[in-house]
């Protein structure tokens, strides 16, 4: 009786969040999965059941390349978010000394991700435009003649704004599992005469895996689901599968979209799949 | 205390540098946003003036924002009340470890993930098929909780990991029954982190683009009005907008943090009267 009340219990306490995700999660996926097999004419979508979608994409020398410059950006965003994240969080768990100063300064660098992604983006265009900031200073200081033209609307560009906005999405998860490791573990490395940088390889970074896990799904996901920062840091020269997506969208090719979408979704959750092969998350909060 | 290692000095300087790429921009259009009337969007300033921030208060120069502004934040309301509650219950639920919680972990976890793009189309397509108008108060209303209400479950999970077991249970040997002990003991000791929740749920909403995208309809969100200027406005006006905009996310924090903060200090003085020989 006592099992059975709890579980009953337990789904009552459960109704609301699964009937939000239902409404809103699974049911548009179910749609845009049936959707993708639909037809498009020019001014409407109907209902069919045909492979010539995914026929396209999977064609598609246009889509391939697409695709991989999808991966181009989460594999280069990834490493620079990693890099940065690490080093962050590892000062904060590490050198910080007072835990009024660490949560002052974590709070520092959590700020920014509660105000508005597209303002962020906006920010960096007196920064990096043709005479912008970057350009004037270079070229006050002598180092380049004319304007470096690939700084604003390139590739540069679109990594810079996705280190921008998502590096904190690694100092987190790092700096949580950072702040579970027991000092006395680098004492004990300390003592039997580990360098800081034998400490750092062979204690922290194995410790702290499961949060450069959980960031890297973070980072990764978000760059290969985006489609609005390559649109605008690139004034859309560039292209990922995101843009893909907006881009039929906005052609009222619903279907197509769909496609490309099914597609890229599988492809995210192949990617987490294999992450979480290494990391139990419920596990790490 | 032993002395900083030369390391410390690196990283600090590296954890400064982070900073100022942090907020670097959003201080550089902070700053241009008081251009001149005649000045640009790029550096020298050409004279200082409010010229841009007044072009804001005038409704025709740049479309509706102040409509905008106020669906925004009717939604962002909306949508905190409605993550703390679900949160909560959540939380609580998957404490039970009911049959099914792991699928339904894993489904919070996909909400997280997935690209938003593809809940903006599936709804969007969802609401069309079946006839019903797309808005903001709606189908956005919707979509934007399958962004916050995983945030939401992850605080929860952190917070009922520390949780204290004992304090319900000397609440349940002293005879109170499971909801006394959920109002009296379990939701006082969480309140602080409900207030972390409900920053999450109302900022991501404030601020959320992708998700809401094709399921707010014929009435923008501020973010939505932001990014349609983004392509035909040429003018600090949009700086203008973007200094308010984040000036008023910077206090909606501050005021969340500061509401935490009382909170905790309220705690730590009031929490506990062991050994003060009160009755």
């Amino acid at each position: 009786m006592q099992i059975r009340n709890r579980h009953i219990l337990g789904w009552l306490e459960a109704i609301p969040l699964t009937a939000v995700l239902l409404c809103f999660l699974v049911a548009p996926i179910v749609m845009i999965v049936i959707v993708s097999f639909w037809g498009a004419t020019e001014f409407s979508i109907y209902p069919a059941f045909q492979f010539d979608n995914y026929e396209y994409l999977f064609g598609s020398e246009v889509v391939r390349r697409v695709f991989l410059a999808t991966f181009k950006y989460a594999a280069i965003s990834w490493f620079f978010t990693l890099v940065i994240g690490f080093t962050v969080a590892y000062f904060l768990a590490f050198h910080v000394r007072t835990q009024t100063m660490q949560i002052a300064l974590f709070l520092l660098c959590t700020i920014p991700f509660w105000t508005s992604n597209i303002i962020r983006m906006i920010s960096w265009i007196p920064f990096l435009g043709r005479n912008g900031i970057a350009n004037q200073t270079l070229i006050s200081w002598g180092v380049i003649d004319q304007p470096l033209e690939w700084l604003l609307y390139s590739d540069f560009s679109v990594i810079l704004a996705f280190v921008h906005l998502y590096t904190l999405f690694m100092v987190v998860p790092i700096f949580n599992t950072m702040m579970r490791i027991d000092k006395s573990l680098l004492e004990a490395a300390r003592d039997n005469g580990a360098s800081g940088f034998q400490t750092l390889v062979h204690v922290i970074i194995p410790l702290t895996k499961p949060g450069i896990m959980i960031g890297t799904i973070f980072v990764v996901t978000l760059v290969m689901g985006d489609f609005i920062t390559v649109r605008f840091m690139s004034g859309s020269q560039r292209a990922n599968v995101g843009r893909l997506i907006s881009n039929d969208i906005g052609l009222l090719q619903y279907p197509s979209a769909a496609a490309t979408a099914v597609v890229l979704l599988c492809t995210v959750l192949i990617v987490i799949a294999i992450l979480l092969r290494f990391v139990n998350i419920r596990k790490e909060l | 205390m032993e002395r900083r290692s030369k390391g410390f000095y690196v990283l600090a300087a590296f954890f400064t540098l982070f900073l100022i790429f942090l907020y670097g921009p959003t201080l550089t259009i902070g700053i241009l946003s008081f251009q001149g009337p005649q000045g640009g969007l790029t550096f020298p300033m050409n004279g200082v003036s409010v010229h841009w921030f007044k072009d804001l208060f005038q409704e025709q120069a740049v479309g509706d924002i102040w409509g905008a502004f106020r669906r925004s934040f009717a939604l962002g309301l909306m949508v905190m009340v409605t993550t703390v509650v679900v949160s909560v219950m959540a939380g609580l639920a998957f404490r039970k470890r009911f049959a099914g919680s792991a699928v339904l972990f894993y489904l919070a976890i996909t909400s997280l993930v997935i690209p938003s793009i593809l809940i903006s189309l599936g709804v969007g397509l969802i609401f069309n098929q079946l006839g019903f108008k797309i808005h903001w108060a709606t189908s956005g209303f919707g979509a934007q909780l399958t962004w916050t209400l995983p945030f939401g479950l992850l605080i929860m999970f952190a917070v009922f990991n520390r949780f204290d077991k004992s304090y319900e249970e000397a609440a349940r040997d002293q005879g109170a029954t499971a909801w006394q002990t959920l109002r009296h003991v379990v939701l006082p000791i969480i309140a602080p982190s409900l207030i972390g929740v409900a920053l999450f749920g109302f900022t991501l909403s404030y601020d959320e683009f992708a998700r809401t995208l094709l399921t707010a309809g014929s009435y923008n969100t501020l973010p939505l009005e932001i990014f349609g200027m983004t392509t035909n406005v040429t003018t600090p006006v949009i700086y203008a907008l973007g200094t308010l905009t984040t000036a008023f996310s910077l206090v909606i924090i501050g005021v969340f943090l500061l509401v935490a903060w009382v909170m905790n200090r309220r705690r730590t003085r009031l929490g506990s009267d062991a050994g003060k020989g009160g009755i």
